[in-house]
């Protein structure tokens, strides 16, 4: 092992006033720099492991297959009228459920040494949690994608515009990219990514359960039906089915963003909070 | 010149565990201050306190002149961190692990290819360049952590016990790069459980024991305190015993232990074999057994606080090298 000799010397650490100081703190551009830094190492990982993808498209598929051809006539009336229903609420939930894997990744890298060495660089503090919710939309875009071309497959009729679809891939990104703060703060305080696991569905389950995703709202007993409609996996969801196969629209994509807001604004300090009095 | 590391009374504690009790020590710019400890002494809590992972409770850390505590980013600008654990991710190349260290710290991607080559290089890694870390070996994985530290040509770099789970000939290499570092004019805190590994490569060595800094000096010093080497003897004739403890303290100036039949002693310098020799053989004793061999941690501890190091913990090493 050699060493290189010919680097130039860098100024003494002792403070010779002719040195410049290094710098105090990190600027704007140098954290969107940092955090795509980031999201292109997410990106690097799935590149060398496809069959990443395949899991991420397993889940799903099952899914729509499951919910179609077993449940879907008796909710429906018919496969066909069911998948119309349910693919806007299957696309919401598995989003949702998507964002645990930017927990599993944070517990890693947490458990492993990486983070440290990324606490010990001089980076913004958050480019590492940002970075990999980033690079974590590559996932749900994905996900979209599949679901989608499994519907269409099964019969689904995408009866709007491809603008709507546009909007409905923004609308899904825009929520996922805030709800991920839930899913760095459970990473950082589970610490092991199995905990996550198991952590993760314990919310999820409920949270996109009890919703308008597979079943309409007035079947509902009413105390029931008094969560459900507020609840953002039902708001999403019929966001969604708006903006693909017709419907109103606006209020619930607002209902959605403003959930998103409130989740990055309660979970996006606590994980950072958390990270920080992390021994 | 102000010191380039410099910890004051750090106290840290975790829960009802005390990590840190006080400890202060300081390294010299250009030279590599050795930190010796057991398992759980304290090591790896002083090393992420002074890289600025770990906030003190009490006391103060100063890095490159720079408080961790109030200007953590300037000390930032000035480190390099190999932790405990293996930092490199693994499911990346060696490649593409470097020039994500260079490009956070603001290299153009031409300019972090480079570096990254540069250092795969020096590292002996350039025909694993393209594998994933994950299908390293665990020496491989060891230097391109360091080599993910040294990306952006640190003047002060924490290497936190670099050589657990090398073989020997990685590990004299990890040594000689520590030396060429420190011949560039870089400060390097290095923590081992190994005396030998303090005495190959250390300046100077702080002792730490249970959160406090029980000794202090050079290698030179610390050995002559200890003794590198122990004398051991087993007498023919377990009756012997006491007379050959009581040569051996004579000759070595130091209280010898007494077990299983054995009686050991720090030898601080080669003559003290054939002076014992000698006079066991002028009061009649016969040996059964005379080896000297290098003085253990446990050894060096117990010549330096009086009392044995805390038990190791046999898993941690299992973990490292797994
Ligand atoms: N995050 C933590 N939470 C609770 N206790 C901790 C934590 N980190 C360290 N400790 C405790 O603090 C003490 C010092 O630990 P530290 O890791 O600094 O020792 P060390 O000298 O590095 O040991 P080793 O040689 O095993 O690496 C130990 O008793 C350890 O159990
Ligand atoms: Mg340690």
């Amino acid at each position: 092992m050699t060493l290189d000799r010919t680097a130039p010397a860098r100024p003494a650490v002792t403070t010779d006033p002719g040195v410049p100081a290094p710098s105090r703190r990190v600027s704007p551009t140098q954290w969107a720099s940092q955090s795509l830094t980031m999201a292109w190492r997410s990106i690097v990982q799935i590149k060398h492991n496809p069959s990443e993808l395949l899991d991420l498209s397993i889940q799903p598929i099952m899914f729509v297959l499951l919910f179609t051809f077993v449940f879907g006539g008796a909710i429906g009336g018919s496969t066909d009228a069911y998948l119309q229903f349910s693919l806007g609420g299957l696309i919401a939930q598995n989003a949702l459920f998507l964002t645990i894997y930017t927990a599993t990744g944070l517990a890693t890298d947490l458990q492993k040494g990486t983070f440290d060495r990324f606490r010990s660089l001089p980076i913004a503090r958050s480019a590492p949690l940002s970075g990999r919710i980033l690079g974590d939309v590559l996932r749900q875009l994905w996900s979209l994608v599949v679901l989608l071309a499994v519907g269409v497959l099964l019969g689904f009729r995408i009866t709007t515009s491809p603008v709507a679809v546009l909007a409905a891939f923004g609308l899904l990104v825009a929520f996922t990219l805030a709800f991920s703060w839930t899913s760095v703060l459970l990473g950082v305080l589970a610490r092991d990514p199995e905990k996550v696991q198991i952590y993760g569905f314990t919310v999820l389950f409920p949270l996109t359960f009890a919703s308008n995703a597979f079943a309409p709202t007035e079947t509902m007993p009413g105390w029931l039906q008094a969560w459900v409609s507020i609840n953002p996996v039902t708001r999403m969801a019929d966001a969604l089915r708006g903006l693909l196969v017709g419907g109103p629209v606006a209020a619930n994509a607002i209902a959605t963003l403003l959930w998103g807001v409130a989740f990055a604004a309660v979970f996006g300090p606590l994980a950072v909070w958390a990270l920080r009095t992390r021994t | 010149m102000p010191p380039a590391i410099e910890a004051d009374g750090l106290v840290k504690r975790f829960g009802a565990t005390t990590a840190l009790a006080g400890a202060s020590f300081s390294a010299t710019e250009g030279t590599v201050l050795g930190v010796l400890g057991p398992n759980g002494a304290g090591k790896t809590t002083a090393t992420r306190v002074l890289a600025t992972l770990l906030a003190p409770d009490e006391g103060r850390g100063l890095v490159g002149g720079f408080d961790v505590v109030t200007e953590p980013h300037r000390v930032r600008t000035l480190i390099g961190l190999t932790g405990q654990y293996a930092g490199v991710d693994e499911a990346l190349t060696g490649t593409e692990n470097l020039v994500l260290i260079a490009r956070l710290l603001g290299q153009r991607r031409a300019a972090a290819k480079m570096r990254a080559a540069e250092l795969l290089a020096q590292f002996g890694l350039t025909d694993a360049a393209g594998r994933a870390a994950r299908t390293y070996s665990g020496g491989m994985r060891r230097r391109l952590d360091l080599a993910a530290s040294l990306v952006g040509r640190p003047r002060i770099l924490f290497l936190d016990e670099p050589t657990t789970g090398l073989d020997p000939a990685s590990r004299n290499e990890l040594w000689d790069m520590v030396r060429g570092l420190t011949d560039d004019g870089v400060t390097v805190l290095l923590t081992t459980q190994y005396l030998e590994e303090a005495d190959q490569l250390a300046d100077d060595i702080v002792v730490i024991d249970r959160g406090t800094v029980v000794a202090r000096g050079t290698p030179l010093d610390l050995k002559s305190r200890a003794g590198a080497a122990v004398l051991q003897m087993r007498p023919t004739q377990p009756e012997q015993l006491e007379a050959v403890r009581a040569v051996a303290a004579e000759l070595a100036g130091a209280e010898p232990t007494v077990e299983q039949g054995t009686v050991s002693v720090p030898a601080a310098d080669d003559a003290l074999m054939p002076a014992v020799v000698r006079r066991l053989d002028d009061v009649g004793v016969s040996l059964a057994e005379l080896t000297l061999r290098r003085a253990t941690l446990d050894e060096v501890f117990l010549a330096l606080t009086g009392h044995r190091a805390i038990e190791a913990d046999p898993t941690d090493d299992l973990q490292e090298s797994a």
